[in-house]
């Protein structure tokens, strides 16, 4: 039975046997709040041992059968599973969380374009802030890395944002969960300024030590979910006099992203500016460069934050 | 930070002394190459490489700091925490507190419209000492179409401050504390920058407006849409300046008829252009700011001036602290001044147009502004 090999107490073990969770997948897809009721326990220790749970069954899952065939696999059927219960990093705006699923979702590089004015830089230190909300409203609880290339992060913005933010846990709060004491709001808007990580880029050479450097700042800022570089183009479109140096090196840059990304399991938003191309016979705006961050890396898919406007609207 | 020296980041002695020999002297060198490159050039493994790159990377990378430690510096160490109040009340809340620090703030609009007006006002606010609301510094106004009025800005300050000017002596010495500069050519302009860069922070310099960045390329060209290229270098180096002083930086655009061949302002798709009616007459009367999009990408604040219905409106179009608003002023003795302090929350792409109605032919770049 697999809920016996689990680090928890022995009661909690009972409790949970006696009420039927014998497995670990009986587990996976249950709110902490059915649990307590189940076990009549509190719901915050229903929550640890949700978490026990999820991080064995983490690690089980790299043990079994497709590893065995060939190393470092995995069969669809666990990917579905881990990609319904990912948590996303929501945008605040449901009808963008809509059309992507639920949020931007770990483990993949997103790039955001659009027009100057637009909101990228918006969306994202919305996203930086958002990556913080606690588990128990459905966030990741994590931190932010924000690689700042035009330094156009305002830092006022981010308190207003964080502070709304607080007033959004607390309607949250008086809504729903009027019965749990537990869950008051610790975090004040400061706060949120405190865990996101800001790096002020100068130059195309930067931006590059900058990426190789997030390997090692990430291991040991175990707790960020997201990295946000604003914009990833900027510095490449300065006077470069070799084209294709600049090709390998933005290509270079996107596979390391990549890896990133999938190796610590958080978020990659690329901010992209926009620029004019002449194609069949009139002149249309494009994504800068974006024909080189497209080739190297697979897992992007573009927001056109103009057509958003407009379904916005 | 690129450009560190190899030699002195503290590498083991024998892949220093390799990436010497290999002529490979600063952080930019090495980074600019792939990781295989730096393996055939260098002749050593993989492992060693990567090692080396990632010691040399976590040199270069810039330090970081939280976002909270950035805002308790500027409230410590800044006027209004990196803002130069404009004394327009409307404006100045909608912006925080008033033009930002370390930015670049665009003025667009129409000619005649009143933005020398507003840069002049800017550079008295900027001398005035700061028991007044001013920055107690150094202006450097670089003036392109030598439209800079001493009189004119004397006149806003006896207005607007008449405690100050009429003291004796003041007025010699606010309007001491404004340098003019009148470039006669992108080359000229391009070194005084470079000029400024240097003695900036030695000389109390608080405010840099440059009116306008326009008239600059059309010297230079003559016909058609100015060439954006020829002022990337400039675009950069303007925004550093900005950066590294936390200085506000004001410029002023011009606004061109926008030409049929060009990219609609937003549009992604091709088929909408064939779709829509063909219309010439609202294509030719369609303003749209100079200098093109990657300008636009660079300033951090633009504020739309324009006029509709023989009434001004100042709109702040983009913008990342506020909402897009637009603000109905006038011009009047002391220079710029609201009449409503409300503003009006504009939604839609409404607040990127540039109207100048009452203007009869259509402004086009090669019969240059006409006023």
């Amino acid at each position: 039975m697999e809920v016996s090999s689990l680090p928890i107490s022995a009661s909690q073990r009972g409790k949970l046997i006696s009420a039927g969770y014998t497995s670990l997948s009986s587990l996976s897809s249950i709110s902490p709040s059915h649990l307590a009721q189940d076990l009549k326990i509190s719901e915050n220790e229903a929550l640890e041992i949700l978490k026990v749970a999820s991080r064995r069954s983490g690690l089980d899952r790299i043990d079994n059968g497709a590893c065995a065939i060939v190393n470092g696999a995995q069969t669809a059927w666990d990917m579905l599973h881990e990609e319904e219960s990912s948590v996303r990093i929501t945008t605040s705006c449901s009808d963008l969380d809509d059309i992507l699923g639920g949020g931007i979702n770990c483990k993949e590089v997103t790039e955001v374009g659009g027009v100057p004015g637009i909101g990228k830089t918006q969306l994202g230190i919305q996203l930086a802030i958002n990556v913080q909300i606690p588990a128990d409203y459905g966030g990741l609880e994590g931190k932010a890395v924000y690689i700042d290339t035009e330094g156009s992060f305002m830092v006022e913005r981010a308190l207003q944002i964080a502070e709304a933010c607080v007033e959004d846990m607390q309607e949250y709060n008086s809504f729903l969960r009027k019965d749990v004491r537990a869950c008051q709001i610790r975090k004040e808007p400061k706060d949120f300024l405190d865990n996101i990580f800001y790096f002020r880029i100068c130059s195309y050479t930067e931006q590059i030590a900058v990426v190789n450097y997030l390997e090692k700042f990430i291991s040991e800022h175990k707790d960020v979910k997201v990295v946000v570089i604003d914009s990833i183009t900027f510095h490449f479109r300065q006077d470069f006099e070799d084209m294709a140096l600049r090709t390998r090196l933005l290509g270079g840059m996107a596979l390391k992203l990549m890896k990133l990304a999938k190796k610590f399991n958080l978020a990659v938003v690329l901010l992209n500016q926009v620029t004019t191309k002449y194609s069949q016979g009139s002149f249309q705006l494009t994504l800068a460069l974006g024909n080189l961050l497209q080739l190297r890396s697979g897992m992007m898919f573009f927001i056109c934050l103009y057509l958003l406007w407009l379904f916005l609207k | 930070m690129a450009n560190k020296l190899i030699s002195q980041m503290g590498l083991p002695k024998s892949i220093a002394n390799v990436f010497a020999a290999r002529n490979i002297i600063t952080a930019k060198d090495a980074l600019s190459l792939t990781e295989f490159e730096l393996m055939e050039l260098l002749d050593v493994g993989l492992a060693e490489v990567t090692l080396a790159l990632a010691h040399i990377s976590e040199i270069s990378c810039p330090s970081f700091q939280t976002a909270l430690s950035l805002l308790e510096q500027r409230i410590q160490n800044e006027y209004l925490a990196g803002h130069l109040p404009t004394r327009l009340k409307g404006l100045d809340a909608a912006l925080c507190g008033g033009i930002p620090f370390g930015v670049v703030t665009e003025l667009v609009g129409p000619a005649g419209i009143g933005k020398t007006q507003f840069c002049l006002k800017l550079a008295l606010l900027a001398s005035l000492p700061s028991s007044y609301g001013g920055l107690d510094g150094r202006v450097i106004y670089i003036d392109v179409e030598s439209k800079f009025s001493s009189k004119r800005m004397i006149e806003m300050g006896v207005n607007s401050f008449p405690e100050i000017f009429h003291t004796e002596g003041m007025a010699k010495e606010m309007a001491g504390r404004i340098l003019v500069l009148q470039p006669a050519s992108l080359f000229e302009f391009t070194e005084s920058l470079q000029q400024i860069k240097v003695s900036l922070l030695q000389h109390h310099v608080k405010l840099l407006i440059i009116d306008s960045m326009t008239a600059l390329v059309s010297g230079e060209n003559g016909q058609g849409p100015p060439r954006q290229h020829a002022l990337g270098w400039h675009i950069s180096f303007i925004k550093s300046l900005a950066e590294f002083s936390r200085i506000p930086v004001v410029v002023t655009n011009q606004v061109r008829s926008q030409g049929r061949d060009e990219a609609s302002r937003y549009l992604f798709q091709d088929q909408n252009r064939t779709d829509a009616p063909e219309d010439p007459t609202s294509f030719d009367s369609h303003l749209v700011a100079a200098l093109g999009i990657q300008w636009a990408h660079a300033v951090s604040i633009r504020l739309v001036l324009e006029s509709r219905s023989g009434q001004r409106f100042i709109k702040l179009a983009k913008s990342s602290i506020s909402s897009p608003m637009a603000f109905l002023f006038d011009i009047t003795g002391s220079g710029i001044s609201l009449l409503d302090d409300d503003g009006v929350e504009m939604t839609g792409p409404d607040i990127n147009a540039i109207n100048f109605q009452g203007h009869s032919g259509i402004i086009n770049f090669d019969t240059g502004m006409t006023r």
